[in-house]
């Protein structure tokens, strides 16, 4: 009697989660699936052309542009990044004085609002008055322009992508503070050096974590959009800095090519789900999840 | 001994120095907020301004109030407020109702729907942005708010993953004595779960108000009208149309947006810091 009860009740409750599930998320990713296979206005109703849509993608420039840039962008600013925030998580757990304040400071760029960041960082890489060449130029080296040379803005992009590891940090340094430090102790009286430690225990025990926040950062990173949106408006100079969800959203809703789009959205979604299986079954070898 | 000491002195200096290169931009942005104009484009850099115009604060938010290029910031300001009111209070109702069903009632395919929820974080959002965008346009909300915040009242992954974990950790003893003593469920949901979870739905009323205040893409695509814009697609407007000239202002815009994150972070450290440690446990 009572079970029977609990399964109705636990029904009703996550009812709010089904319904959204449902429209928000199974609707909208099956439509898309069609959408792609359709030449699909704003205006017009979407009419099936086949796989147009994906033929069309494979001959556009744009569009291989925009895989290479975003490729390049995440194959770079993903290692730098985790190397980073799993350094500074390590200089954290070195029970020094004022820790909270040294973890504020690394973790606050990435509270800001993508917008205000953008801003910011425009300034400070300005072409004529910006600081950081300033400084660059104050230790003798000339620094290039960060905004419209071609070669640049992606270095630019990264930097600034680099000041923002500050979530991946703390998730690394709660982890770390999880290894037991009888463990790194018995090393220690072994006569294991710091190196040992660092490679033989200490990586090891928080490798789940490191997969995780791999796995988020492959997410993350080819999804990039609001940054160069607002910092390089089209993508300029010479569409170096156009990225993939920057192209699907100008053809969903600047030139109202919303198959197109959804083509590229479920190409996006396919590569994303096969990285994140790649990542796992890799690191899966590597991965040590202890006592849990 | 000694090669302790100069383990940590390495350890303070590396930190020290570090800390100086994350802090810096910020410290140049109110630096340069401050200053008369004159000031922010020479070359080399006026450091400390010789005169701090706190001015351009208010100048900022009033940007060409007598102008036709008029930018409301105040507005965008209140928008921003009563969209992430909304948002916050839709997100804290409906993940904490869906998350007690998955942590403490048991019911068929409970399980396989829990790992669903989990795997759907991976979906990325630019695949769902047409076809959400087509609902709401056959919805005829395009240009309002609601596409913003009706989603947030049926749940999101996060939330839901989030609570759970926090729920799952009441003892279950006290639902037990609860239901002997004739309690429902939405009883014990209401008067034991709840008041004993108050700094996980603290977390997530946090994140969820961060997410909103945070937001570009979303009001980019759903919100039309200048005088319904939020802060950050403002500042964004602000930009395109200031052109960069007026330095000065433009960063006295970014502070105020910063400013809200800031104070909310200093306010609330601990929880913040709980909930991004315990996304990273598996």
């Amino acid at each position: 009697m009572k079970r029977r009860n609990e399964g109705r009740a636990g029904f009703l409750f996550a009812l709010p989660w089904l319904f959204g599930l449902v429209a928000f998320m199974f609707y909208p990713l099956l439509m898309s699936l069609y959408y792609s296979f359709c030449d699909y206005s704003a205006l017009r109703s979407p009419v099936w052309i086949g796989t147009d849509n994906y033929s069309e993608l494979f001959h556009d420039e744009v569009f291989w542009t925009c895989v290479k840039n975003t490729v390049l962008y995440a194959c770079v600013s993903l290692p730098l990044g985790m190397v980073i925030a799993i350094g500074l998580a390590m200089l954290l757990n070195t029970n020094v004085k004022g820790m909270t304040i040294y973890r504020t400071i690394f973790f606050i760029p990435s509270l800001v609002p993508m917008v205000s960041l953008a801003m910011l960082w425009l300034w400070i890489l300005n072409g004529d008055y910006g600081v950081l060449n300033t400084a660059l130029g104050a230790i003798g080296v000339k620094g290039p322009n960060w905004l419209s040379d071609v070669s640049w803005t992606k270095p630019a992009l990264i930097l600034m992508s680099v000041w923002g590891v500050g979530n991946a940090m703390l998730i690394y340094l709660a982890s770390l503070q999880d290894v037991p430090s009888s463990l790194l102790e018995a090393c220690e009286l072994d006569g294991a050096s710091s190196w040992q430690k660092t490679r033989h225990i200490t990586l090891p025990m928080i490798s789940p974590v490191i997969q995780f926040n791999m796995v988020m950062g492959i997410i993350g990173s080819l999804q990039v959009f609001a940054i160069p949106f607002v910092m390089f408006p089209g993508g300029t100079p010479a569409r170096s800095t156009y990225f993939y969800a920057m192209y699907l959203y100008d053809s969903a809703f600047s030139y109202s090519r919303m198959g197109y789009a959804s083509a590229m959205g479920w190409i996006l979604f396919l590569v994303i789900l096969l990285l994140t299986l790649i990542a796992l079954k890799l690191s899966n070898k590597h991965v040590h999840y202890g006592g849990a | 001994m000694n090669k302790k000491k100069l383990n940590t002195t390495l350890t303070h200096f590396a930190l020290v120095t570090l800390s100086c290169v994350f802090i810096f931009p910020f410290l140049w942005l109110l630096d340069t907020a401050v200053k008369p104009i004159s000031e922010t484009m020479k070359q080399p850099p006026v450091w400390i301004p010789s005169k701090f115009e706190f001015g351009n604060f208010w100048e900022a938010v009033n940007y060409g109030s007598d102008k036709v290029g008029y930018i409301p910031f105040l507005i965008y300001a209140q928008n921003t407020v009563m969209l992430a009111i909304l948002v916050v209070i839709g997100t804290v109702v409906s993940n904490s109702i869906v998350a007690y069903s998955f942590a403490r009632l048991r019911w068929w395919g409970r399980d396989l729907i829990f790992g669903i929820t989990l795997a759907t974080m991976m979906v990325p959002f630019p695949v769902m942005m047409v076809p959400t965008f087509t609902i709401f346009k056959h919805l005829d909300w395009i240009g309002t708010y609601r596409p913003l915040w009706v989603p947030a009242w049926f749940g999101s992954a996060f939330s839901i993953f989030l609570l759970r974990q926090f729920f799952k950790t009441i003892p279950f003893e006290l639902s037990e004595a609860a239901t002997i003593d004739g309690a429902g469920e939405w009883k014990i949901f209401q008067s034991i779960i709840l008041p004993l979870c108050k700094p996980a739905l603290a977390v997530v009323a946090l994140f969820s108000f961060m997410g909103t205040w945070n937001d570009f893409l979303g009001p980019l695509i759903y919100l039309l009208r200048q005088e319904t814009f939020t802060l950050s697609l403002g500042l964004e407007f602000y930009h395109s149309k200031a052109g960069g000239t007026q330095w000065n202002l433009l960063m006295a815009a970014t502070s105020i947006v910063i400013l809200p994150v800031l104070v909310v972070f200093f306010f609330c450290q601990k929880q913040f810091i709980k909930g991004i440690s315990i996304t990273g446990i598996k």
